[in-house]
């Protein structure tokens, strides 16, 4: 057999199960949409259309607001020097290990009508109810602005640190003055990072679930109005939806990808970085230091909340402005009980099991069609791994449920709904493009010599990937897994659609808890979840 | 000399260890001045400092009698050409080269951007990008860009050290004509021994942060004010104790001979000829003396042979105090 045909027969394989899990759901619910007559009433409610303009006028405002909190900072922290710059600096990106789900909880425990906040402000002015309520579309934007703009902080701090002093110089010798300087040199040199951030956040928001459904109100975004839909028992309505969700997603992404723009925007030379500047006047560095910090507290305080709130004995706190009394006694049943510690357990082994079936696929994705030489189905390998980032995790787990919920075999479908492995299965697909894209790149920047040494040393193909190979993919690798792993483990928006209670995850958990008022529990298991995730994340960035 | 570009006294610290000048220097109108150094001895600080991106901590700076030393580079009106030419990425050649023309209305700015590119045999090239240039091409632009504004004063960062060392020679020769055909007065940066003789009308030498010796080319390698200069410019050897005073050299000076100024005679320092390195016209002899020190002669070709027992006569020697080197 010549060489092109038997290296063919893996790739295909590998492209019809990535294809089976990633697109083949997305067809399903397209088909099952178009044949029902929900698509008639899909138009002529005025509902449905408030939901989808929502979902895209929230997302355009959540680029705009989180831009405008993350490139000043990400200037601030970049060119300035000031005390305490590195240690802010780092603790500035924590927002981005809070779960969104527990991010949305410790948002509600702080700013919530009967949050430390309101409580606070009621009891210093007398007020006899709570001064405001946190609802609607200003709450939701409040989060994905607290939540969102770590993507344009360190997108913008990546590109100033690439940025050649230089060409900021020359600028400047030829006559043009800062701001001059900043409009036609800087902001333009930095375009391809501030497009990918708002790409992220434009997809991120779109796809966002936890801030609307937990403070949303009567206000609908599209992956609200889906899930209340489908709670509602009107499945092929939920799926018109659903389908509507995911072209306004495809729509945004080609819209925002072609802002990105395809220049070359490296400089020629080598260049240098710029020189941080030393605040001179002690008066402006002590207000520099002092909003440095200030900005941290506000940055942090969700997490301290969070970890307040997990002392509160269940009923022990009811007018008071501070909690009266802590203690550990949530954490005591919540591990002592072991019905209680179930959420735990499920989440751990359905996000490990996950990642490790998408670290799995990610390998062979590259061993098959990562190398630098040309390979056959590497596009659409590529392309498939990718996709289930651009669809939003409601429509995602919409179109499992649907696809999942006919036993079929001749076309590859099953009854998995109900069962324990539908879920951890959406975990899997949803992990793809991280896994995919981190060992893909680390793959590239394989120099291929490497593993011919090792081959022409003797060493079998299996010795190369274990000897060679794979400690080379070691620090993408962990990087990938981790990220993947935090996202299942915290995963909210497609746990609610999908989950049984045999295997109900701790966003659950948290829920559930919530609606009976167990406050305490609810942020007992978004503390561990919190620590968890840090710790993993922490592991996962060491080289 | 009425001084066209002047720095007086100035003086940049760095650190408690690094300190730049003070150095002080005049450049009369259409001369072009060489800044020669060793890497490390502040060579591009000194530009910086004229061109504004660094302020200085004493000491004053001026152009065509304006005192410059507070303002901002951007209105300084010094054209810069950068080591790697810093040209803008997002912007094309003609953009590029327009970028500071902007008090010109659009006719005038495309006439100007036209004019420049033609004065660097660039016609033509205004809708290219940078990336798609050769280096050559790249540094024509950079030039083309620093000129348009018509500035006072040109300013050049190792101009050359980034071609192809089979373009620099080219190259060399078409900078020189061009920045004399433009009449401006420029400033430039190099290491390179070879290039400051050939740009420059005169040379300033720095070592450590202070300016050794300025002059023509002729008076450093002929009459070095130091023995930094006489052995950074040009080849040299220095020599001590019992050579340097059979050469002619008197006690606690140290002797420095340039090899042309060494011949092969039948009598005076007595030598082995160790080495022999033809290069066509003539050939560099390594002689050991008996003390062990190493000499290198340049002489006739056929003037001796490996393993020669040789006498050396020395021409013109020069001596210094020992010191800082």
């Amino acid at each position: 057999m010549s060489p092109p045909s038997r290296a063919l027969a893996p790739r295909a394989a590998l492209a019809l199960l990535l294809a089976w899990l990633a697109l083949y759901p997305m067809l399903v619910v397209v088909a099952e949409a178009a044949k029902s007559d929900a698509v008639g009433a899909f138009v002529s409610r005025p509902g449905e259309w408030g939901a989808l303009w929502a979902s895209v006028w929230i997302s355009l405002a959540s680029v705009a607001l989180a831009a405008a909190v993350g490139v000043p900072l990400a200037f601030l922290f970049e060119w300035l020097e000031f005390p305490g710059r590195k240690t802010l600096g780092s603790l500035i990106a924590l927002p981005a290990v809070l779960p969104p789900f527990v991010g949305v909880i410790a948002f509600l425990f702080l700013y919530g009508e009967s949050g430390f906040a309101a409580r606070a402000v009621q009891a210093v002015l007398g007020l006899e109810r709570a001064p405001w309520r946190l609802q609607g579309a200003s709450a939701i934007l409040l989060v994905h602005a607290y939540s969102m703009y770590v993507y344009f902080y360190l997108f913008t701090r990546a590109g100033l640190a690439q940025l050649d002093e230089s060409l900021i110089e020359a600028a400047q010798a030829l006559g043009a003055g800062r701001w001059e300087t900043l409009s036609r040199v800087t902001l333009p040199l930095l375009r391809p990072g501030l497009a990918g951030a708002a790409l992220l956040v434009f997809m991120t928001a779109l796809g966002s679930f936890s801030a609307p459904y937990v403070f949303g109100g009567g206000f609908r975004v599209m992956t609200t109005q889906i899930v209340a839909t489908k709670l509602n028992g009107e499945l092929s309505l939920a799926m018109v939806e659903t389908v509507a969700l995911a072209l306004v997603a495809v729509a945004g992404l080609a819209v925002l990808r072609r802002t990105e723009g395809d220049d070359v925007l490296t400089a020629l030379g080598k260049g240098t970085a710029r020189r941080r500047r030393a605040i001179r006047r002690p008066s402006v560095r002590r207000l520099a230091t002092a909003a440095g910090w200030l900005l941290t507290v506000l940055l942090l305080l969700p997490h301290l909340t969070l970890a307040v709130v997990s002392l509160v004995p269940y009923g022990s706190w009811t007018t008071e402005a501070v909690p009266p009394v802590l203690s550990l006694v949530n954490y005591q049943r919540l591990f002592g009980e072991p019905e209680r510690l179930r959420p735990l357990v499920n989440s751990l082994w359905m996000a490990g099991l996950s990642t490790l079936a998408a670290v799995a696929l990610a390998l062979a994705a590259g061993a098959l069609v990562g190398r630098r030489r040309p390979a056959q189905l590497r596009g659409p390998i590529e392309s498939l791994i990718a996709l289930p980032w651009a669809i939003p995790g409601t429509v995602f787990a919409v179109a499992l449920a649907a696809t999942f919920s006919v036993y079929s075999p001749l076309t590859l479908r099953w009854i998995l709904v109900g069962t324990v492995v539908l879920l951890p299965l959406a975990y899997l697909v949803r992990s793809l493009p991280v896994t995919g894209r981190a060992v893909l790149a680390a793959y590239r920047q394989l120099d291929p010599a490497l593993e011919e040494a090792a081959a022409s040393l003797g060493a079998g193909r299996w010795g190369v990937f274990r000897r060679v190979t794979l400690p080379l993919l070691k620090p993408a690798l962990t990087a990938g897994a981790s990220l993947a792993f935090v996202a299942a483990l915290g995963d909210f928006v497609t746990s609610i659609v999908l989950y049984t209670y045999d295997n109900r995850p701790i966003s659950i958990e948290i829920m559930s808890s919530l609606r009976v008022s167990e406050l305490g529990v609810a942020a007992a298991f978004g503390v561990i979840l919190m620590v968890v995730s840090a710790v993993v994340l922490g592991l996962g960035a060491r080289r | 000399m009425t001084a066209f570009v002047s720095l007086d006294g100035v003086r940049k610290q760095w650190s408690h260890t690094v300190t730049i000048g003070p150095v002080s220097l005049e450049i009369a109108r259409g001369e072009i001045v060489a800044l020669l150094g060793p890497s490390g001895s502040g060579k591009t600080t000194v530009l910086r400092l004229l061109a504004g991106f660094e302020l200085p901590d004493a000491g004053r700076l001026a152009i065509e009698g304006e005192d410059v030393t507070a303002l901002p580079p951007a209105r300084r009106r010094c054209g810069m050409v950068f080591q790697h030419y810093a040209l803008f990425p997002h912007l094309d050649v003609g953009d590029n080269v327009g970028f500071g023309l902007d008090r010109l209305d659009r006719e005038g700015r495309d006439r100007k951007i036209a004019a420049s590119l033609e004065l660097v045999d660039l016609a033509g090239f205004e809708r290219r990008k940078p990336h798609e240039l050769s280096g050559g091409q790249q540094q024509r632009v950079a030039l083309a860009r620093a000129l348009a504004p018509e500035p006072r004063v040109l300013l050049l960062d190792e101009p050359l050290s980034n071609l192809d060392p089979s373009l620099r020679e080219r190259t060399r020769r078409e900078l020189h004509a061009l920045i004399k055909r433009v009449g401006i007065t420029t400033l430039f940066v190099t290491h390179e021994q070879e290039e400051a003789f050939d740009l420059g009308d005169r040379v300033a030498v720095l070592s450590r942060g202070r300016l050794d010796q300025v002059g023509t080319p002729d008076d450093l390698y002929e009459r070095p004010a130091s023995l930094f200069v006489a052995t950074f410019v040009g080849r040299a050897n220095v020599l001590r104790g019992a050579t340097a005073r059979a050469l002619g050299g008197s006690d606690g000076r140290v002797l420095v001979v340039r090899p042309e100024q060494l011949r092969f005679a039948d009598g005076g320092l007595p030598g082995l000829v160790r080495e022999r390195r033809y290069t066509g016209a003539a050939a560099f002899y390594q002689v050991e003396t008996e003390h062990g020190d190493r000499l290198e002669v340049l002489g006739d070709p056929a003037a001796a042979r490996m393993g020669d027992r040789v006498y050396l006569q020395a021409g013109t020697v020069m001596t210094f105090a020992e010191g800082r080197e």
